[in-house]
């Protein structure tokens, strides 16, 4: 099933002095339960995409449909994450898990049910009272996942979400991240510089071209491994193959 | 627990201790240094008192009425401060509400903080009269268009990440305002609530030199020319 479908979507910013195409006819699907990453070079306007996607940003033309439902304005059917973990210092962990549900107005027994076992299943109920700064930096992340998966998006967007952190923190992250979303089966669409964590997690990357961006060209990624992860797909010899292929994408365009 | 930990305790004791004992020594110091001084006819006892002269007013305040005195200078400046606090917060969140009607008052709010309100004091003695009121309104002009550019400034610099956060859950601009920036906002108010005690009272002292019939600067006055 399509969960999230781009249609001949642009976008074009207006300031003082001109104006500036940053996406042009974007087409795209994301199908159930799929991680796609989206690379491309600074500036290309793969996070403006997300922000339109999400609905913090107007689109120019084209049309987002999330499963066959054409959106307008900000979606309460999708999850977003930023580079940084964004957790009220001023609340508990278990207070910052529900901070989404009651913005939402869906803070009901059985969402904090849900809120409460995703807590118990990924380590983090013994930590519920405490606060954001004395957990580290993964752990923080792991609870700012949780925020957003309780209130049951039918996609979780990550806007560059590891960038913030140290590299050996990062592999950890990527590691636990992906392995809840695939548990939890969320359709996922991330945006990332970084080829290599691209790779890592997808099941489909998408090449933008440099501004106006433009999709390049969609890669299909596939390990022959029976229990995929991040760090264990980075062993095979696939993996530098389509290093390569993706570098060299990006790479022509930089010049 | 171990001996380095005892160490570290102990050095904590000794610099916490080490601060309060500098803080009332500096105290000591000033006032056996100011009695010296009058005492000894250095400096002029009919301008700057005494600390022993200033003991003996103290211990008589039943014949010299500073109770009743101080009492009014009080409830004047907590009601200054109050009424500029309460204001200063709610005009804040206005222009925080809307960036346009930020950006229009700008200026006006630079002039008006820049202006010596005391100069106001006549006008505003015709305005609501030349009594209790008057010192108020004093207190709170003094005290208000800080409240009110402090506070902002706190707004606006809230992190932008955590309102984008809110507003990916579809937060509403209520919703943003009470669960995120004023939350988030806490040090600001303490230290407005700091700033805004003292400008209430220098807004008092300064409403009763014009217009007083009680208060401490009156009594302070009388006692004056009562010499």
């Amino acid at each position: 099933m399509e969960v999230l479908k781009i249609r001949k979507l642009s976008k074009k910013y207006q300031h003082e002095n001109g104006e500036t195409l940053a996406l042009d006819n974007i087409n795209l699907v994301v199908e159930q339960g799929e991680f796609v990453s989206i690379i491309g070079p600074s500036g290309c306007g793969k996070s403006t995409l997300l922000s339109i996607i999400t609905g913090l940003e107007s689109k120019t033309s084209g049309d987002i449909f999330i499963e066959n439902k054409k959106m307008n304005g900000i979606s309460s059917e999708i999850g977003y994450m930023l580079q940084k973990d964004c957790l009220l210092e001023w609340r508990t962990i278990y207070s910052n898990v529900l901070f989404g549900l009651e913005i939402k107005h869906m803070k009901n027994r059985e969402n904090i049910l849900y809120a409460e076992s995703l807590l118990k299943k990924y380590d983090l109920y013994d930590f519920k009272d405490k606060y954001p700064n004395q957990l580290s930096g993964g752990m923080r992340q792991r609870v700012a996942l949780i925020r957003t998966l309780c209130t049951k998006p039918k996609i979780l967007l990550l806007d560059e979400a590891f960038s913030a952190l140290d590299y050996q923190t990062r592999i950890k992250v990527t590691e636990d991240i992906y392995n809840i979303l695939k548990k939890e089966n969320i359709t996922t669409l991330m945006v990332t510089h970084d080829i290599s964590e691209a790779i890592s997690m997808a099941d489909k990357v998408v090449v933008l071209t440099k501004r106006p961006g433009t999709i390049k060209k969609i890669h299909k990624i596939h390990f022959d491994l029976e229990n995929r992860t991040p760090l264990n797909c980075r062993e095979t010899p696939n993996f530098s193959e389509y290093f390569n292929i993706l570098w060299k994408e990006l790479g022509v365009d930089e010049r | 627990m171990s001996d380095e930990r005892k160490k570290y305790l102990r050095n904590i004791k000794i610099k916490k201790s080490l601060i309060f004992v500098s803080q009332i020594l500096i105290l000591i110091v000033f006032l056996g240094l100011w009695e010296y001084l009058a005492d000894k006819g250095i400096i002029d006892k009919f301008i700057t008192s005494s600390p022993s002269r200033i003991i003996k007013v103290f211990a008589n305040f039943n014949s010299n009425h500073l109770l009743e005195h101080i009492r009014v200078t009080v409830y004047e400046t907590l009601v200054g401060f109050t009424i500029g606090t309460i204001l200063g917060l709610i005009i804040a969140i206005l222009l925080w509400w809307s960036e346009t009607i930020a950006k229009i008052l700008d200026p006006y709010l630079v002039i008006l903080n820049s202006l010596p309100k005391v100069a106001l004091g006549p006008i505003i003695i015709v305005w609501v009269g030349a009594g209790t009121k008057a010192i108020i309104v004093m207190a709170v002009a003094i005290s208000l268009i800080v409240t009110i550019l402090d506070i902002l400034h706190g707004f606006l610099n809230t992190d932008k990440d955590l309102i984008k956060m809110a507003e990916t859950f579809n937060a509403k601009k209520i919703q943003i305002l009470t669960k995120i920036v004023i939350p988030a906002n806490k040090s600001t108010f303490i230290n407005s609530l700091k700033i805004n005690i003292g400008l209430s009272l220098v807004g008092v002292i300064s409403g009763e030199f014009l217009v007083s019939k009680a208060g401490l600067r009156i009594f302070n006055y009388l006692w004056r020319s009562n010499f």
